[in-house]
């Protein structure tokens, strides 16, 4: 499905996410954020966000573990970042899709 | 002299690829061999249904050798190192074992130690798993006995073995406490570091009423720093508590140590691995089958099972010289048990998700994502299936290795 983020029109799920990385921009990700309850995003914030979209470019599991041990933040921080779900809510906001399980 | 196929790993994974191989490799060309540590064949499946009394051990422990073509060789013994460059593996005995391919199928287990608290004189006490045939056992001990109380069901990260399991656990908690008459002084916890229990849109629409149902308490988003053994608390990093009177917990699953010691995985020892081929992303001669690879495939037995087919086929081709298939989906299918004797099953791959509709036919008889008594008779029979036909890589009816495009209900 469609819809309008920031003035453009991307592509998302039932959730939410978008489901074309490449649709992502910094002033999409504002608005998420704000919607996600992050008012502003600050640098950590953009450090953690293109962390994240590295991995997914690889093809790599995006897990709490191996941010927590990239350099970029601890695991503290990142819950601090984004509180209360901080894989769900920054992947949301990296324009990526949300970690989850089989089912 | 013949040409040497080593598997390292004698599990699900390891015995498939060995029944696969010795009837496709020339005997006058090749010999294989198979190393393990250990020389009993665990049914995995059923250390979910240890802790209830529902499976005896009995049923579930074989010799790893009855499982395997007679003219491969088992060594029992504990891998050292893996080392690519001179294409052998060097064995903690002092034995090396040159080889002209190797299959890697070392699996994964858990590592408590990778939680601050979880191990300490409280581990097998009130904080348990039954993800190893020592803690299934443990865990079966304490709740015949356990007058009743906070019971939590924890995973500790992703990805785990079977992710399923600790659900199923939880659900098969509640018709185990039902059935004795005691469910009333049972409090039931589902703590997850994903975002639901339910993850994924048709699943979790269809499915989230069962936790409620059941009268299961849902945290979610939580990743535990610490567990604080003195106060009998799961303590998040963001300072969320969960209190517990016995913890049954999922910890951190790695990859094989020798996997780490031969620096060939990733940071919890999971080997990189081409996701369609399984040929190893850093050696050609080095292929990665089950639990062992880093893929974002589910860790468990199906998933094995389709792998064993594409990388038989891979591995013949590739001692041809010919381009290797870009086969495997991700396909995965599993049984997952809600309780009151009945079960779901699901079948997915790295693009679809799990959906509704007949399987393995198009008449059926059984259905996705749905609860039935079929389905959980259908879970049990699977052990049978398991010793007499998946192991010997036999093909299973109706059940391709690719994902089949979902069969509109």
């Amino acid at each position: 499905m469609n819809k309008d983020i920031a003035g453009t029109t991307v592509d998302v799920n039932e959730e939410g996410y978008l489901t074309d990385m490449s649709q992502w921009n910094d002033s999409i990700a504002a608005a998420i954020a704000t919607e996600e309850g992050i008012p502003s995003l600050t640098d950590k914030h953009r450090e953690v966000l293109q962390y994240l979209r590295q991995k997914q470019s690889a093809g790599e599991a995006l897990t709490i573990r191996s941010l927590g041990k990239s350099g970029v933040v601890t695991t503290k921080e990142l819950y601090d970042l984004f509180p209360g779900g901080p894989l769900k809510k920054s992947s949301k906001i990296a324009g990526i899709p949300k970690p989850v399980g089989c089912i | 002299m013949s040409k040497h196929l080593l598997i390292l790993g004698g599990g699900t994974a390891g015995t498939m690829m060995a029944n696969h191989l010795q009837k496709r490799l020339p005997k006058v060309d090749w010999r294989i061999s198979v190393v393990d540590r250990s020389d009993k064949h665990l049914y995995q499946p059923g250390f979910l249904f240890l802790p209830f009394g529902i499976y005896e051990e009995k049923t579930i422990i074989r010799q790893t050798v009855d499982f395997l073509p007679k003219n491969v060789e088992f060594v029992q013994a504990e891998v050292d190192k893996i080392e690519p460059e001179t294409h052998s593996v060097a064995l903690q005995d002092g034995r090396k074992l040159a080889y002209d391919l190797l299959i890697v199928a070392t699996g994964c287990h858990t590592a408590p130690e990778e939680t601050p608290g979880m191990l300490g004189p409280k581990w097998r006490d009130n904080i348990h798993d039954f993800y190893t045939l020592d803690g299934a056992r443990a865990l079966r001990e304490k709740l015949a006995a356990w007058p009743g109380g906070r019971l939590v069901i924890h995973i500790n990260e992703m990805p785990i073995k079977c992710p399923v399991a600790p659900l199923e656990f939880s659900f098969l908690s509640d018709t185990f406490f039902r059935k004795k008459g005691m469910r009333d002084k049972v409090n039931l916890t589902y703590v997850t570091p994903l975002s639901g229990a339910f993850t994924k849109p048709k699943a979790s629409k269809k499915l989230s009423h069962l936790l409620g149902d059941k009268g299961i308490e849902l945290v979610t988003d939580f990743t535990a720093e610490k567990i604080d053994q003195e106060r009998n608390l799961l303590v998040c990093y963001d300072g969320r508590e969960v209190p517990y009177d016995l913890l049954v917990t999922t910890p951190t699953n790695m990859g094989d140590a020798a996997i780490q010691r031969s620096a060939l995985g990733d940071d919890l020892n999971f080997m990189p691995t081409h996701k369609h081929t399984l040929q190893s992303l850093q050696h050609p001669d080095v292929f990665v089958i089950g639990d062992a690879t880093n893929l974002l495939a589910s860790k468990a037995g199906s998933v094995a099972h389709f792998e064993s087919e594409t990388l038989a086929d891979n591995i013949m081709r590739y001692l041809k010289g010919e381009p290797l298939k870009e086969e495997f989906d991700g396909h995965s299918n599993c049984f997952i048990e809600s309780g009151n004797g009945k079960a779901l099953l699901i079948d997915f791959s790295y693009e679809h998700e799990p959906h509704e509709g007949p399987f393995p036919f198009s008449f059926g008889p059984m259905r996705l994502l749905e609860e039935s008594r079929i389905n959980h008779w259908g879970k049990h029979a699977f052990r049978w299936v398991y010793w007499n036909i998946l192991l010997k890589a036999w093909p299973l009816p109706g059940i391709s290795r690719n994902k089949k495009a979902p069969i509109n209900p």
